[in-house]
């Protein structure tokens, strides 16, 4: 068996790919509320919540409506997105003239109203969601099993990822969004609606968080209390990367994984706050973050 | 968090100056009722009130006086409780030390949290306070002394200054309400000295305080550590009541209970926590025995208040036509 650092190659490698895999969904949903950020100017606590409601919304079209997983990608975070749009037409958007934490408080509230009632509709424990046919089973690389599943989600929000960060940098509807974070009544001025450009953002960005959630399903539990285990170790990713920059919030996603997958090797007790403690020394030597422009 | 509400209309048309005589009428009257109230209700509630009066207060000191959200107060709650509950039950301290280790830990925790979430404003102190104490949420899930899932239990109450029976409850709500005067009373006096002035100055307006040459990251960390310090009080005092102290008290939601209750009651008042926490643990005690869950109630709530009224049902009340007219000041 091969070694390196005293460890054997197997685990070293499989804990890099747990870490990579968290990873995707770290870069995922840190993506998401930078893209909201940027505009809205709103920390988006609910984003665990319908991240959750992403895989909930999954969970019940396979029940009820016999819409399996493929649609299920599709479908969940459009109707994830409708609603957030909804809640930001109706009472977010009354907030955006006051200080920022009100829209954090908000949401806040949001977050705990979404995960309060699917606990009381479905309990505390988590439902399993079965993988897609297509996608079952695993590749032996030599060095160590993939199963095929996992490489798909490391793929897709890759993919994803990059998709979003084409949007907003390359073309004429995301030049549109740069202008509106910069200066929102200089862009108005120039007949462009921004209140729908928030709309939709804000409506992106949810749609974002329930296509991780879909995407998430077959691995985890799907479970009410899944978004708000998450959303607070994204938290800690966002002030790391500094919400400035898109490309900055996905890199710093991945990096944080792979660290907490190979904290997991080295030393397993501190697996679950490694991501703190680097937050913490971020912090101290780099308070504006690794890629932040604004302190 | 400043409102934006600090408008034209300073041109009240008659007032009353009652503000006042109100004021001490109400606390008279609150302070007659704290007297007799072990008499006619359950003690047990009564003392779980105060705990979290007191922790609101000082959470308000921080949030209503300063400007910081702090999203991690859990931690000093929670981990005062652990290490009043240890000192006690382990170490056999007197429930007095065992407080005052609970308001030192919290201090220190606070000292630590502080010096690294000054370092940003705004929406990033929130993230990083949140952040920090999920931290030590998973450090207290791991540590031995904390006992994991189970918590401390069966914690002995004591002996207060050697000679007063604190396991007779009605000395322990004396004690209780004594504890929560004392911290009230200087919360009063931190909030009316020149430190308090300062500090609001920062809260309206953090670069014209730097230009004046006050160091700012001082005093916010000041501030911090007191509210932390006040917030262990009542931490300390919520483990000798309930005699135990668990894994609840340091974890998210705890943080963000004590927001609603400041939110609700009035951010910057002094009074406002305090009815906000008497009103979301009446509720609490009235829907644990129904099967609405808390949960959904807190989040409704919290939205609510955001949208509707964000200067808490004190404040709305002193900002109020007839809060104006009796010559209360919305502004603070």
């Amino acid at each position: 068996m091969m070694m390196l650092f005293g460890i054997p190659i197997q685990a070293l490698l499989g804990q890099l790919l747990v870490g990579l895999i968290n990873g995707s969904f770290y870069a995922l949903l840190s993506l998401g509320l930078a893209v909201i950020f940027g505009l809205l100017r709103v920390i988006n606590f609910a984003h665990g919540a319908q991240y959750m409601l992403g895989a909930f919304v999954a969970l019940l079209m396979l029940k009820f409506a016999g819409i399996g997983y493929w649609g299920a990608l599709i479908l969940a975070p459009i109707v994830v997105g409708a609603m957030g749009a909804f809640v930001e037409r109706t009472m977010l958007s009354r907030l955006y003239k006051l200080d920022h934490l009100y829209g954090l408080l908000f949401t806040f509230g949001m977050a705990l109203t979404i995960e309060g009632t699917f606990r009381y509709f479905f309990g505390a424990s988590g439902q399993p969601y079965t993988t897609p046919a297509a996608l079952s089973g695993g590749v032996n690389l030599g060095f160590m099993f993939l199963p095929i599943y996992r490489g798909w989600v490391v793929v897709a929000s890759m993919v994803i990822c990059l998709g979003v960060w084409f949007l907003i940098e390359k073309t004429k509807l995301g030049a549109y969004l740069r202008a509106a974070t910069e200066n929102p009544v200089l862009v108005q001025s120039f007949g462009i609606n921004v209140p729908l450009l928030l709309t939709l953002t804000y409506g992106l960005g949810a749609g974002l968080a329930g296509l991780a959630g879909v995407l998430a399903a077959p691995i985890y539990q799907v479970s009410p209390l899944m978004g708000s285990n998450i959303i607070i170790i994204v938290f800690a990713v966002v002030v790391v990367g500094g919400m400035g920059s898109i490309l900055g919030a996905i890199i710093t996603g991945y990096m944080l994984g792979i660290a907490e997958g190979l904290t997991k090797v080295f030393y397993p007790e501190a697996s679950n706050i490694v991501i703190f403690v680097i937050m913490a020394i971020v912090l101290i030597l780099r308070p504006a973050g690794l890629f932040g422009k604004d302190a | 968090m400043s409102h934006s509400t600090h408008t034209g209309d300073t041109a009240p048309t008659r007032t009353l100056a009652l503000a006042g005589p109100i004021k001490a009428a109400i606390l008279i009257g609150a302070l007659a009722f704290l007297l007799v109230a072990p008499f006619m209700l359950y003690p047990i509630f009564l003392m779980k009130l105060l705990c979290f009066a007191l922790f609101a207060a000082a959470f308000n000191l921080l949030l209503g006086y300063t400007g910081l959200l702090s999203f991690g107060h859990a931690t000093f709650f929670g981990g005062a409780a652990y290490f009043t509950a240890h000192a006690v039950k382990v170490w056999g301290w007197p429930p007095e030390f065992g407080i005052l280790l609970g308001v030192a830990g919290a201090a220190g925790l606070g000292l630590i949290m502080g010096a690294i979430a000054i370092r940003r404003q705004g929406i990033y102190f929130a993230m990083i306070t949140l952040a920090l104490s999920q931290m030590f949420f998973f450090f207290c899930l791991q540590a031995g002394f904390t006992h994991g899932e189970d918590g401390i239990q069966s914690v002995p109450r004591g002996h207060l200054l050697g000679f007063i029976d604190l396991s007779n409850s009605t000395n322990l709500y004396f004690t209780v309400l004594g504890v929560f005067l004392i911290g009230m009373a200087l919360i009063w006096r931190f909030v009316n000295s020149p430190f308090g002035m300062i500090l609001k100055s920062i809260r309206e307006n953090e670069n014209r305080a730097i230009s004046l040459g006050y160091s700012v990251a001082r005093y916010k960390l000041g501030a911090f550590v007191m509210s932390a310090a006040l917030t262990g009080l009542a931490g300390g005092m919520k483990a000798l009541v309930f005699q135990f102290a668990t894994l609840t008290d340091v974890s998210w939601q705890m943080s963000g209970e004590v927001i609603l209750m400041t939110l609700l009651g009035g951010i910057g008042t002094l009074i406002g926590p305090v009815f906000g926490a008497g009103l979301v643990v009446s509720l609490q005690n009235y829907l644990a025995t129904s099967n609405v869950p808390v949960t959904i109630i807190t989040g409704v709530v919290f939205m609510v208040c955001v949208l509707l009224f964000r200067r808490g049902l004190v404040g709305e009340f002193y900002a109020s036509k007839l809060g104006r007219m009796l010559g209360f000041n919305p502004e603070r």
